[in-house]
């Protein structure tokens, strides 16, 4: 078809007219999208900035270790262990349901738990990460990591988590840590951010508690980036964290664990201290619980099981537990009398098995007395009518004080949870807590260290050790932190005289080697490491007269919460003492028969560094000791570790 | 069929000679966007060049020859070729539905040897080369006549109907609006662009009434388009997620932006598709309003070469080839920019001559190739 020019022109016309229009549309489009930019990029930047930095860096704190415990020879006994868990977001997860029940397939998981991650998936914010499953095997964490794509939301994350090597060994005195509660944080005034961080291990008793601050570290942070779905794209800057400070305590983990053992399934506490410094060398209570259950979150049927055991082994006797001491006490009485000049070492008594006073019949333990009694005597024989006389002149008031001097009724201070302060019971105390005047039949109850007499077995081993030495001995748990030792104080002298200082210990030293001594039996043949002791058995519960007529009941025909306390403390060597040790067996009979054994060959194993040998001990008692040593489960001492920090 | 002794040879530059009469300033402004892509590619790799940004320059550089070559071919060539082009075509748009390469979830690709081929882009401007010569042949006092009309709609429509049976909305509707801005400037009268508006709007409301009922006429991932268009924070994870992380991105580059390899968005992987559709954010990130503005200007400045072009040229194939294939260009980023901008929903639409890619680059530049052509040889 030709074109003709005037054809030409009209078609140059007609598109020209169209393609200016089409200009203009397109330069309407083009200012349209340049306002937009303009808005976006000029009027709303600020905010559209702010939403990119926000959904871009983020501080991540980054949970410092916590600082290892060590015993006094550098044994580990709280370490920090890798924990491989996995996490779950909503967000990312999507349908939380669906993804659980994949995840089941990976790993074993009971519908109760389901359920509680589901609820607590429901009540936590669709970004914070909830526990899904803990402490998982190697295995498993790789297979969730492997299984990823099919597990939107699921993270597998490794921390670290305490862990006790020695178990139930210090299970009381390190305590334990775990999960930051509501209430830890409502208790703590501006609290540390890092303890908000899931998982994140608050000391809950105990060394771990008392010694948190020190133990926590300081968290470190991370810079990331991260993408909208929270996930970590690149970090930016890492400011390490600090781990907690090491401590090293004073106690002897193998002595610790032999004390452990010694006591059994008694319900019974047994404190060793080094007279010379005061350090804590044990310090157990039986029966004793695995405090990593309590990290790993105690399951309910355990807990229960903790808490309804008649035995409480949830509690430390050593500190908390408070008892009448009983005739342990009578040294108090002794030298309160010695040191007011009311007595001297010739001073007798008569003892006819029982004394009457204000109308009130005082029976001594032997029914048929003990006759003229000095006060060496009245030690080695656990005379009660000497002390109920003696206390007829000393009064309650020099009693207290006495028993104040020797440590009892006074609150030591050691990083350890819930420490008792005992009672040592004067007539301002009985009007105070009472509201009644003092009797004098309260000063004889006291003098044989019953009535309202409390000491726990820490204050009855720091009094046994003021005795051994004529210092006011002070106990001690920190030894050094972060290698550095904690000085030793130079502990001042009682004030006592020492002569009358000597007549308690010979009192003491005939307890176990003279021929009356009430705990001759648990004597140490030994003769570089000769003990001295001193045996109290305490009543939980009056004797009426119609029982007594009806003929003393023995401990075996009762219920095994009305039988007597068995009580023991001793310390050795004699002419040297280094060590002292108490011992206090709950409900167990005869200081002498039951817990006297006990303290003996606890402080034999602290002399002898180990178990010692069997020509210690009385020849007819070998054969026993054997046995009882067959039967006891040791834990082997661990190699020491050379250096502190070894693992983190 | 008119043949090239139409032209007045000794007013039209030939052999060697053509290349002075190329419009250079379109070569460098051509130039300047594909050094901007390149720049974008590099720092969005995280400062490799070679993942992205060097295959780019490769394929560039071919495309700028290409470019050169074809601009000495002479018109009537186009024309010549325009009918066979559209159907071989549309053949390959057949081909694509029976044999095609699965990509993200839609048939796009056709494996030809070592050539991944995508017809549909090819399609864009074979439909523009059909339409030019259509129109070049129409009687212009028929071009309102409805028979006439209903031809070139069915020449779009076909390839439109086996594109989006790939299905690929976004290239359906760039081949609607493409035909119908060829339509347009040849002078179609309004009131068939009137009608189609609204009928376009009646559909719309069809297509959003279908949805969950049998008779459901598009996908369900279309349909979360559309609801993520008309409010991107309803589901800022899902579906919601690219289009309100890229105006982050896009808005948080302020004035100047973050820096080049600055830009936190696009560095963390919050843009899925940051190399091709999103690449825009990228740039409007690290280099701010003033960056994005620039580009903005040079695509205008494309256009504007374009048009003068067209306005100088006096055959009338040649204009409307040079206007359809600018519009073709201007579609393109239009859609790309109005969709990271969140002005329209999201379509898979390159952001030309920027987005990482080898067919879109090429035919682009073989596109311009064809309107240099139409430039070089224009009757003056």
């Amino acid at each position: 078809m030709k074109k003709s020019a005037r054809d030409i022109t009209d078609s140059n016309r007609a598109i020209n007219r169209r393609a200016l229009m089409l200009g203009a549309i397109q330069a309407a489009v083009v200012a349209t999208l340049g306002w937009r930019l303009k808005t976006m990029q000029l009027d709303r930047a600020d905010e559209f900035r702010m939403l990119s930095d926000g959904n871009s860096i983020k501080l991540r704190l980054l949970p410092p270790a916590r600082g290892l415990i060590h015993d006094r020879n550098g044994v580990l006994l709280a370490g920090n262990e890798a924990n491989y868990r996995a996490t779950i977001t909503r967000e990312e997860a999507g349908d939380p349901e669906l993804v659980l029940a994949r995840l089941r397939q990976l790993i074993p998981m009971t519908d109760t738990a389901v359920e509680a991650v589901l609820t607590e998936i429901g009540k936590r914010s669709a970004i914070t990460p909830v526990v899904v499953a803990d402490r998982l095997s190697w295995e498993q964490f790789a297979s969730i990591a492997v299984n990823a794509p099919a597990l939107p939301g699921v993270t597998p994350e490794s921390g670290l988590s305490r862990s006790y090597p020695r178990r139930g060994d210090f299970a009381h005195v390190l305590g334990y840590v775990g999960p930051v509660s509501d209430y830890d944080l409502s208790r703590i005034e501006d609290p540390d951010p890092v303890l908000m961080l899931p998982e994140f291990q608050l000391g809950k008793l105990g060394v771990e508690a008392r010694l948190e601050e020190r133990l926590r570290g300081k968290a470190g942070t991370r810079r990331v980036e991260v993408n909208s779905a929270g996930r970590e794209m690149r970090e930016l800057e890492r400011v390490e964290g600090q781990q907690g400070d090491t401590v090293q305590i004073t106690i002897d983990a193998a002595l610790q664990n032999f004390a452990v053992q010694r006591l059994g399934e008694e319900s019974a506490a047994a404190v060793v201290i080094d007279v010379q410094n005061g350090d804590i060398l044990a310090s157990a209570s039986a029966p004793t619980f695995d405090p990593n259950l309590f990290v790993r979150g105690i399951s309910g049927p355990d807990y229960r099981a903790l808490m309804e055991h008649d035995h409480r082994p949830l509690a430390d006797k050593t500190v908390q537990g408070v008892y009448p001491p009983g005739s342990t006490f009578k040294m108090v009485p002794l030298l309160a009398g010695l040191d007011s000049g009311l007595i001297d070492a010739g001073t007798r008594f008569y003892c006819p098995g029982h004394v009457t006073v204000a109308g009130r019949r005082f029976h001594c333990w032997s029914r048929g007395g003990h006759g003229s009694v000095t006060a060496v005597a009245s030690l080695e024989r656990s005379c009660d009518v000497y002390y109920y006389e003696l206390a007829q002149k000393v009064g309650a008031d020099r009693m207290a004080e006495m028993a104040r001097r020797l440590g009892i009724g006074v609150r030591h201070d050691l990083p350890m949870s819930a420490i008792a302060e005992g009672i040592a019971p004067d007539r301002a105390w009985k009007r105070a807590r009472h509201d009644q005047e003092w009797q004098v039949g309260d000063s004889i109850n006291a003098s044989i260290g019953q009535g309202y007499v409390l000491a726990s077995p820490l204050q009855l081993a720091v009094m046994t050790a003021r005795v051994a030495t004529g210092r006011e001995i002070a106990p001690r748990l920190v030894r050094a932190v972060n290698g550095v030792a904690v000085p030793e104080t130079a502990f001042p002298e009682l004030g006592l005289n020492e002569a009358h200082l000597r007549i308690a210990r010979a009192g003491m030293d005939a307890v176990m080697n003279g021929n009356h001594g009430t705990a001759l039996r648990s004597r140490i043949l030994t003769p570089e490491w000769r003990m001295a002791g001193k045996t109290g058995t305490s009543q939980v519960r009056n004797i009426t007269a119609a029982e007594r007529a009806r003929g003393v009941i023995s401990n075996d025909q009762l219920p095994w919460n009305r039988r007597d306390h068995a009580l023991f403390v001793c310390y050795a060597p004699v002419d040297a003492p280094r060590y002292a040790v108490s011992v206090v067996v709950e409900h167990g009979g005869g200081g002498g028969s039951v817990a006297a054994p006990i303290g003996r060959d606890i402080l034999l194993f602290a002399l002898a560094g180990g178990l010692p040998p069997l020509d210690a001990y009385p020849p007819g008692q070998r054969g026993g000791i054997e046995e009882m040593r067959a039967r006891m489960n040791l834990t082997p001492p661990p190699a020491p570790q050379a250096n502190g920090r070894a693992r983190a | 069929m008119s043949g090239y002794l139409d032209y007045k040879s000794e007013q039209t530059p030939i052999g060697w000679r053509k290349i002075l009469y190329l419009s250079w300033p379109l070569v460098f402004l051509l130039v300047a966007v594909a050094a901007t892509g390149f720049l974008m590619l590099y720092s969005i790799a995280g400062g490799r060049a070679e993942v992205w940004a060097e295959p780019q320059m490769e394929r560039f550089a071919v495309g700028m020859v290409a470019m050169i070559a074809l601009a000495f071919v002479p018109v009537w060539f186009w024309r010549s070729i325009s009918v066979a082009a559209y159907v071989v075509c549309v053949l390959l748009l057949v081909a694509v539905d029976v044999f095609g390469h699965h990509a993200m979830g839609a048939q796009r690709w056709l494996d030809v040897g070592p050539v991944k081929l995508q017809p549909s882009e090819i399609t864009k401007i074979a439909l523009v080369l059909v339409l030019a010569a259509y129109y070049d042949w129409l009687d212009l006092n028929r071009v309102s006549r409805p028979l006439w009309v209903l031809i070139p709609v069915l020449l779009i429509l076909i390839p439109t109907g086996l594109v989006l049976a790939q299905p690929d909305l976004g290239t359906s509707v760039m081949l609607v609006a493409g035909g119908g801005l060829m339509m347009f400037a040849a002078g179609v009268s309004l009131w068939y662009f009137a009608a189609v508006i609204g009928g376009g709007a009646g559909l719309v409301f069809a297509v959003l009434k279908s949805r969950g009922t049998d008779w459901q006429l598009i996908h369900d991932y279309q349909y979360r388009r559309i609801d993520t268009f008309l409010d991107p924070g309803s589901d800022p994870l899902g579906a919601g997620y690219n289009i309100t992380q890229a105006q982050i991105a896009l808005g948080s580059g302020g004035w100047s932006g973050r820096g080049f390899m600055q830009g936190t968005q696009s560095r963390l992987n919050f843009l899925p598709e940051k190399h091709t559709d999103f690449i825009f954010t990228s740039l409007a990130e690290e280099f701010g309003f003033v960056g994005s503005i620039t580009l903005l200007s040079l695509y205008t400045l494309i256009l504007a070469f374009c048009l003068y072009s067209a306005l100088t040229n006096r055959d009338r194939f040649a204009s409307l080839l040079t206007l359809g294939i600018a519009g073709t260009f201007f579609l393109y980023f239009a859609v790309n920019m109005g969709m990271v901008m969140g002005l329209m929903p999201v379509v898979g639409a390159p952001l030309p001559l920027v987005s990482y890619g080898g067919t879109q680059l090429m035919i682009l530049l073989m596109a311009f190739g064809i309107v240099q052509s139409a430039h070089v040889n224009r009757p003056r």
